[in-house]
C-alpha cells in the first residue's frame, strides 16, 4: 500500500512541479526574455499565456512600463562660472530588452544608476554652455532637447533603454547665494517703497502748494477788487459831497465844524477846561456880550 | 511538497494546489476529472491491502463525495467571477496577464484565477498640492502654491503604460511650474500673471502626461497663492504700505486743498461784499449828508444872521451838556492850579453809570490835561499879546 501511494504522491507532485515550471505568464505590464541555456532565444516575449521547457528556459522578466529616474540635486556651473543646484528627473522604459538584460543584468536599479549618471553629466555639459539666464527661463526646452537627444543614442544603444523624456525640475541657486538674491529683493523693494512713499510727498506738496497758491491769487483778486469798490464808493461819494457843498463852502465848512465838535466831545468822560472868552460866553459874564 | 503534506488535506477538496498560486491548468474541468480519478485509483488500490479503520471510510466516500465536493468547488468558483462595475468606474481585464478588454459599469462576470480585475475610478476629480520656491525669469525668488485638478480618463494606459503615474504627475507639474514660472518676471508671478501661468502650466502638464501615457487629464490647474519668500515678505509688505502711504498723503493733501481753497473763495467774496458794502454806504451816506446840507443851506440863506447863530450854540451847547467842565475863570497860565482830576472823574463816572477807570487811566489824563492847560495858556496868551 504505502509504496504505491508513496509513487502516486511522487508523480503528482512531479506533475505540478513541471507545470509550474513550464507555464509562465507574462503581464501586459512586462517585458520579458526567453533564455535557452542562458542564450537568448524570444527577446520580445507577448503578454499572456506560455509554455517552455523546464530547465533547459528560463524566463527573466522586467518592468516594462514608463519607469522615473529621480536623480539628486546637483551643483553645475553655468557659463559665466556662477553655481546652480539643478535637479532633474527622466522617464524611459526597456526598449531593447536584450541589451538592456546584458547590460544591467536585467536589474532595474543599476540601469537607474547609469542613466542617472549619464544624465548628470549631459546636464553638467548643458548646463555649462549656458549663461544662468539662459538655464533659468529662455532655453530651458532647448536644453531639455539637446540632452535628450544625446542621451536617446547612448541610452539605446548601451542600456537598451528608450529614453521618453528628461524634465529640470529644479533649478535654484545654492543657499548662500540666494541669501545675497533675498538681500537684493529686498534692497529694491525698499527702493520701490522710498519712491512710492516721496513721490507722494511730492504730489502731496504740489497739490498744498497749488491750493495755496490758488488761495493767495483769490485773496489778492478780491483785495483788488474790492479796492476798486471803494474806490469808486469814495470817488462817487467825494462827487457828491463836492456838488453839494461847493454851493457854499464857507457854510459847509461852519456846519461841518459843528458837527465835528459834537461827534468829537460825545464820550461824558472827556473833561474840557474852558476859558470864558469865547463866543459861547460872551453872555456869561456880560448881559451885553461885551458891545 | 509542502502543500501535499497533511492526509485529511484530500477531503477538504482539490482546490488547494490551485488555491495558493496565481495560474491554473488551461482547463480546470479536465484537470479535477483526471485528479478525481487519480485519487479514486489510490483509494480503490488501497483498499485490497488495507486493514485499519480507516480503509472502512475510505471506501464510502469515493465517487459521489468526490463529484459533489468538486461541483461545489466548481459553483463556488464560478460565483467568485462576479463583480459589479460602479457607474464611477471602468474596470480593466487581464487573461494571465494579457490586456483583454476595458469594461463598464454593470453586473460583470469573467473567470476568477484566470482573468485579473483592476477597478479604477474614472469620474472622481482628484487633486494634488504642490509648494515650491522657485527662481523667476528676473532672477528673484518667490513661492508659489499650486493645485491640480484631474481625473484617469484613459484607466487602461492608468494602469499598464506607467509605473507610479501619480508620482509622474508630481514630478511633471514641479518640472512644468518651474519651467513657467521660470519664462515669468516676477511682477507677472505676484500678481497679474497667475491666471496665466495656471494656464501655462496646464498645458504644459498635460503634454508631459501625454508624453509618459499616464492616461490623467488634467481638469483645472490653480496658482492658489504666489508670494514672495518669507526673508523678504517684510520688504513687500512694506511696498504696500508705501503704496497706501503715498495715496493716504496725496488725499490728505487733497483734503487741505478742499478746505483751504473753498474757505478763501468765501472769505473773497466777504472781502467784495464788504467792499461793495461800503461803496454803498459811502454813496448814501454821501447822498444824505449832501442833501442835508443842501436842505440846510436853503433855509440858511433866507436868514443866514440867526441860524448860524442858533446853530452855533446848539451845537456847542450839546458839546458842553455832554461833557464835564473845568471852567478856568482865570487870566494868565496860572500853573500851578490844583485841580481835583481823580474827583472831576469819580463825578463823571457816576453820572454815567459804571465806567471803571483805574488810576492808570486817571494818570494819562492827568498828564494830557496839564499838558492841554499849559498848550492853551502859551497860546491864548500869545493871542492875547498879539491882540493887544
Amino acid at each position: 500500500m504505502s509504496g504505491r501511494n508513496v509513487t502516486f504522491i511522487l508523480i503528482a507532485v512531479l506533475l505540478l512541479f513541471i507545470a509550474n515550471n513550464s507555464l509562465y505568464v507574462m503581464k501586459e505590464t512586462e517585458r520579458g526574455v526567453l533564455l535557452k541555456f542562458g542564450e537568448v532565444v524570444n527577446a520580445d516575449i507577448q503578454p499572456g499565456l506560455h509554455a517552455k521547457v523546464p530547465f533547459v528556459n528560463n524566463v527573466r522578466k522586467f518592468d516594462g512600463r514608463i519607469l522615473t529616474v529621480d536623480s539628486q540635486p546637483e551643483r553645475f556651473f553655468t557659463q559665466e562660472q556662477k553655481a546652480l543646484i539643478v535637479d532633474s528627473y527622466a522617464k524611459f522604459r526597456v526598449a531593447d530588452t536584450t541589451k538592456f538584460y546584458t547590460a544591467t543584468n536585467g536589474e532595474e536599479a543599476r540601469a537607474m544608476g547609469l542613466l542617472s549618471q549619464r544624465i548628470n553629466d549631459g546636464l553638467r555639459n548643458q548646463v555649462a554652455v549656458r549663461t544662468i539666464q539662459e538655464v533659468v527661463s529662455g532655453e530651458r526646452d532647448e536644453l531639455m532637447i539637446d540632452l535628450a537627444d544625446l542621451l536617446n543614442d547612448v541610452a539605446l544603444t548601451e542600456l537598451g533603454v528608450e529614453l521618453v523624456d528628461v524634465r529640470v525640475k529644479q533649478i535654484d541657486l545654492p543657499p548662500d547665494v540666494s541669501e545675497s538674491v533675498y538681500r537684493r529683493m529686498n534692497a529694491e523693494r525698499e527702493k520701490e517703497a522710498r519712491e512710492h512713499r516721496s513721490q507722494g510727498q511730492e504730489l502731496a506738496e504740489g497739490i498744498r502748494a497749488a491750493a495755496d497758491r490758488e488761495v493767495t491769487v483769490l485773496k489778492a483778486n478780491a483785495y483788488r477788487d474790492s479796492e476798486l469798490l471803494r474806490g469808486t464808493g469814495d470817488a462817487e461819494a467825494t462827487s457828491i459831497y463836492a456838488n453839494a457843498f461847493n454851493q457854499d463852502p464857507e457854510f459847509y465848512s461852519f456846519t461841518r465844524s459843528l458837527r465835528a465838535y459834537q461827534d468829537s466831545f460825545q464820550g461824558s468822560g472827556d473833561i474840557m477846561l474852558l476859558q470864558p472868552d469865547s463866543e459861547f460866553f460872551r453872555y456869561l459874564k456880560d448881559s451885553s456880550g461885551g458891545k | 511538497m509542502s502543500w501535499n503534506e497533511p492526509g485529511g488535506g484530500n477531503n477538504k477538496g482539490p482546490k488547494d494546489p490551485w488555491g495558493g498560486g496565481d495560474q491554473g491548468p488551461p482547463d480546470l474541468d479536465e484537470a479535477l476529472k483526471k485528479l478525481q480519478e487519480k485519487l479514486g485509483g489510490l483509494f480503490g488500490g488501497g483498499k485490497g491491502s488495507s486493514s485499519g479503520s480507516s480503509g472502512g471510510g475510505g471506501r464510502a466516500i469515493p465517487g459521489a463525495l468526490l463529484g459533489v465536493i468538486a461541483m461545489g468547488a466548481l459553483v463556488v468558483w464560478g460565483l467568485m467571477g462576479f463583480y459589479q462595475v460602479d457607474q464611477q468606474e471602468r474596470a480593466v481585464v487581464l487573461r494571465f496577464g494579457k490586456y483583454l478588454e476595458t469594461v463598464q459599469p454593470g453586473l460583470q462576470w469573467n473567470p476568477p484565477l484566470i482573468d485579473e480585475v483592476i477597478r479604477v475610478n474614472t469620474t472622481k476629480v482628484r487633486s494634488a498640492t504642490l509648494r515650491e520656491i522657485m527662481l523667476t525669469q528676473d532672477e528673484n525668488i518667490v513661492e508659489v502654491n499650486l493645485s491640480v485638478q484631474y481625473v484617469i480618463n484613459d484607466p487602461d494606459k492608468f494602469v499598464l503604460k506607467v509605473r507610479e503615474p501619480e508620482r509622474s504627475l508630481q514630478h511633471a507639474s514641479q518640472s512644468a511650474l518651474r519651467h513657467v514660472v521660470g519664462g515669468t518676471g516676477m511682477d507677472m508671478v505676484l500678481t497679474e500673471g497667475r491666471a496665466q501661468i495656471a494656464l501655462d502650466v496646464r498645458e504644459r502638464l498635460q503634454e508631459y502626461l501625454d508624453m509618459y501615457e499616464t492616461g490623467i487629464l488634467i481638469s483645472k490647474v490653480n496658482v492658489d497663492e504666489s508670494k514672495p519668500p518669507t526673508q523678504v515678505q517684510a520688504a513687500f509688505d512694506d511696498v504696500i504700505k508705501a503704496r497706501e502711504d503715498e495715496e493716504r498723503v496725496k488725499n490728505e493733501a487733497q483734503a487741505y486743498a478742499n478746505a483751504v481753497v473753498p474757505e478763501a473763495r468765501g472769505a473773497a467774496q466777504r472781502q467784495i461784499e464788504e467792499a461793495n458794502a461800503y461803496k454803498e454806504q459811502v454813496i448814501a451816506n454821501a447822498d444824505g449828508e449832501a442833501d442835508r446840507f443842501v436842505k440846510l443851506l436853503t433855509e440858511y440863506r433866507k436868514s443866514p444872521e440867526v441860524t448860524r447863530e442858533r446853530l452855533y450854540l446848539d451845537a456847542v451847547q450839546a458839546v458842553y451838556s455832554n461833557t464835564s467842565k473845568v471852567m478856568v475863570d482865570v487870566e494868565g497860565g496860572n500853573n500851578m492850579m490844583y485841580l481835583p482830576l481823580d474827583k472831576l472823574a469819580e463825578q463823571s463816572q457816576t453820572r454815567s453809570g459804571n465806567v471803571n477807570i483805574d488810576s492808570n487811566t486817571i494818570r494819562e489824563l492827568t498828564n494830557a490835561v496839564t499838558e492841554q492847560l499849559r498848550r492853551d495858556a502859551a497860546t491864548t496868551g500869545g493871542t492875547r499879546r498879539a491882540g493887544r
